[in-house]
């Protein structure tokens, strides 16, 4: 990054000139002020982050911590392992199809938050719920509804006639939700869905709330009805927004451990494995900390495309 | 705040009757998408609080409805929790590492927002973006490293360790957010005070900190509720029981190979979980506001 020039954004010409103490100088206190946070963030952000890069291409192990450089082995050994490449195209999946179910609900449940009805703000504090609490609680709770043996919804499906003894998804009373690659996949997505659904929907109802009532009152006279207004004027308002919420779902979604680790521990077998839990069970309790950083910096190509991509928006919502 | 979309009408005397059939249907409308949303948000939480109230011979009576109270409720269960548990270590572990996070956050962030908003010039809003970025870079990408860092520091398997490491995702978050609420407060006043005499750190502490206290108090909120929701961290910095945070501690020890204390569990996660959608909820729209790097004005 290019050295900031250090100057009072609009400090009087006054003050410029008095320059009694040092602290008074925005050319030395304003440094002075953001060196803690850069340190901080150099030193326990960006050297991890370099350090990431030195495990990817050493042999370091839980057993033997010295860095021994091995070029690009790691890579090539889990490229040829077929639970990493499940694992990757779990994660690029889960997050493409949690997202694309999001944004439409997301639109759906911004109508209900955006209005004004008796009830709003409990609706509001109870929608918000997946979001508001700490996700390694919520999931727990998840885990249990789709308990092998005790899941209520085996229950409601048996009293349905769904399941059990002769009926059609019998004979077995239970559907054993997390035991089954399918199932325990879409629990899963669902989690993601359940999680990040409340976020977007409030990052859209920013968005919404920011354009001019005029619009809407100027197109209703004009006549037009709830349906054209939502497509000719609202959605297409809220598309940029729309793409922020798209990209803080997928960097949520895509770099998350909670879900999967507590939900599934990557099982069945390695049926919903995805490239943070498998970081962690290859690096951490297999002990390949270098397979396992490796693993993990599969994260930062989406995390780069991102980034670049909300500085581009930031820089437009700048000169706007 | 929220524009109203379709909300309904009010009621005019003077209208169609015909539109109190559309009110009606709006209305309809609103409900039942409330009720299905509220019910996808909301079950997993009803039925963790159904479930600590439920008995063992109860909820382990494979022939017993899992949707009804076959016996009494108890609060057994929760007693369990707080008596035979270590639960409430884990609680104090988060406390002191929440309240020590965010006091190192404050420190850090409450200066390095004023630098960027006032000092920076036109730098300060792309340095900004740049930390606020830094948010973003996941703990799942940097524990393995970090877990050397932290052996260096010589902070292995403590709690002090996440006192450490938390503020590298609070302090960009922090520091993003207090950056807007000093945009917000007007040059003149601080101004005026050093015109008066004040030296610049003599008007910050008379005038901008002061105005902010709303800033640094959503700050404060933010900074304990990510320490709340951290996991990978955790898990990966601490083993023994006593240094654990509710997340993990409740996640790792109340599950025990096979054995699950499934009411206690519900408990265990409900009592901090339900208190701290609270909170959040009371400062949400600022936080939002942060997420859409002004590319909303709201």
């Amino acid at each position: 990054m290019t050295a900031p020039t250090w100057q009072a954004a609009s400090a009087a010409p006054v003050e410029e000139d008095r320059g009694r103490y040092l602290l008074d100088r925005p050319g030395f206190l304003g440094p002075l002020m953001l060196l803690p946070a850069v340190i901080y963030i150099f030193a326990l952000v960006g050297i991890p982050l370099v350090l990431a890069v030195a495990y990817s291409l050493s042999d370091v192990s839980v057993g033997d911590q010295s860095i021994n450089w091995v070029g690009f082995d790691n890579f090539r050994v889990i490229w040829h392992d077929r639970t990493f490449k499940s694992a990757l195209w779990h994660s690029i999946g889960f997050t493409l199809i949690s997202q694309v179910i999001v944004i439409v609900l997301a639109n759906i449940l911004v109508l209900v938050l955006s209005a004004d009805f008796p009830g709003r703000r409990l609706v509001r504090f109870l929608v918000l719920l997946p979001w508001t609490t700490p996700l390694a609680l919520a999931v727990i709770g998840w885990r249990w509804m789709l308990d092998n043996v005790y899941s209520p919804f085996d229950e409601i499906l048996r009293q349905l006639g769904l399941l059990g003894p002769g009926t059609k998804w019998g004979p077995s009373r239970n559907m054993h939700w997390l035991s089954k690659e399918e199932l325990a996949q879409g629990a899963v997505i669902a989690v993601h869905v359940w999680r990040i659904l409340p976020f977007a929907a409030v990052i859209l109802l920013a968005g919404l709330s920011s354009i001019p009532k005029d619009l809407n009152e100027a197109a209703e006279i004009d006549g037009a009805g709830f349906w054209r207004q939502l497509f000719y004027i609202k959605l297409p308002l809220l598309l940029p927004i729309m793409l922020v919420a798209l990209l803080y779902g997928t960097v949520f979604t895509f770099t998350d451990i909670i879900v999967v680790f507590i939900l599934t521990g990557g099982g069945p077998v390695s049926g919903t494995q995805v490239l943070p839990s498998y970081a962690y069970y290859k690096g951490v309790d297999g002990g390949s900390l270098a397979q396992g950083a490796a693993i993990a910096l599969f994260l930062l190509p989406v995390l780069v495309a991102v980034a670049i991509l909300m500085l581009r928006m930031a820089r437009r919502a700048e000169t706007a | 705040m929220a524009t109203s979309s379709i909300a309904p009408p009010a009621l005019e005397s003077d209208r169609a009757p015909s539109n109190i059939g559309r009110t009606i249907g709006r209305y309809g409308l609103l409900y039942s998408l409330s009720a299905f949303f509220v019910l996808f948000a909301g079950i997993p939480f009803a039925w963790m609080i159904f479930t600590v109230f439920k008995q063992n011979t109860d909820l382990y009576n494979g022939k017993n409805n899992p949707l009804k109270y076959n016996e009494a409720p108890t609060l057994h269960n929760v007693r369990v929790l707080f008596d035979e548990t270590n639960y409430t270590v884990f609680l104090r572990n988060t406390l002191f590492v929440a309240v020590l996070v965010t006091i190192i956050t404050i420190a850090v962030a409450v200066p390095a927002a004023y630098s960027l908003t006032r000092l920076a010039g036109r730098w300060g809003e792309s340095l900004g973006i740049g930390i606020f970025l830094v948010y973003l870079v996941p703990p799942t990408l940097l524990f393995i490293p970090m877990t050397r860092v932290v052996a260096e520091f010589g902070l292995k398997n403590t709690w002090w360790s996440l006192v450490l490491v938390y503020p590298t995702f609070t302090v960009p978050f922090c520091t993003w957010l207090l950056v807007g609420f000093f945009k917000s407060i007007p040059w003149d006043i601080e101004e005026q005070a050093m015109i008066d005499g004040y030296s610049r750190l003599g008007a910050i502490w008379r005038t901008v900190l002061p105005l902010s206290l709303p800033g640094i108090l959503t700050a404060i909120v933010f900074s304990v509720a990510l320490t709340l929701h951290e996991f990978i961290y955790a898990l990966a910095f601490t083993t023994s029981s006593n240094q654990k945070t509710v997340s993990i501690g409740v996640t790792t020890e109340l599950i025990r190979g096979d054995v699950f204390f499934w009411q206690s569990l519900m408990a265990a996660a409900v009592i901090v979980a339900i208190p701290v959608a609270f909170v959040y909820n009371l400062f949400l729209d600022r936080f939002i506001e942060g997420f859409t790097l002004g590319a909303v004005k709201g």
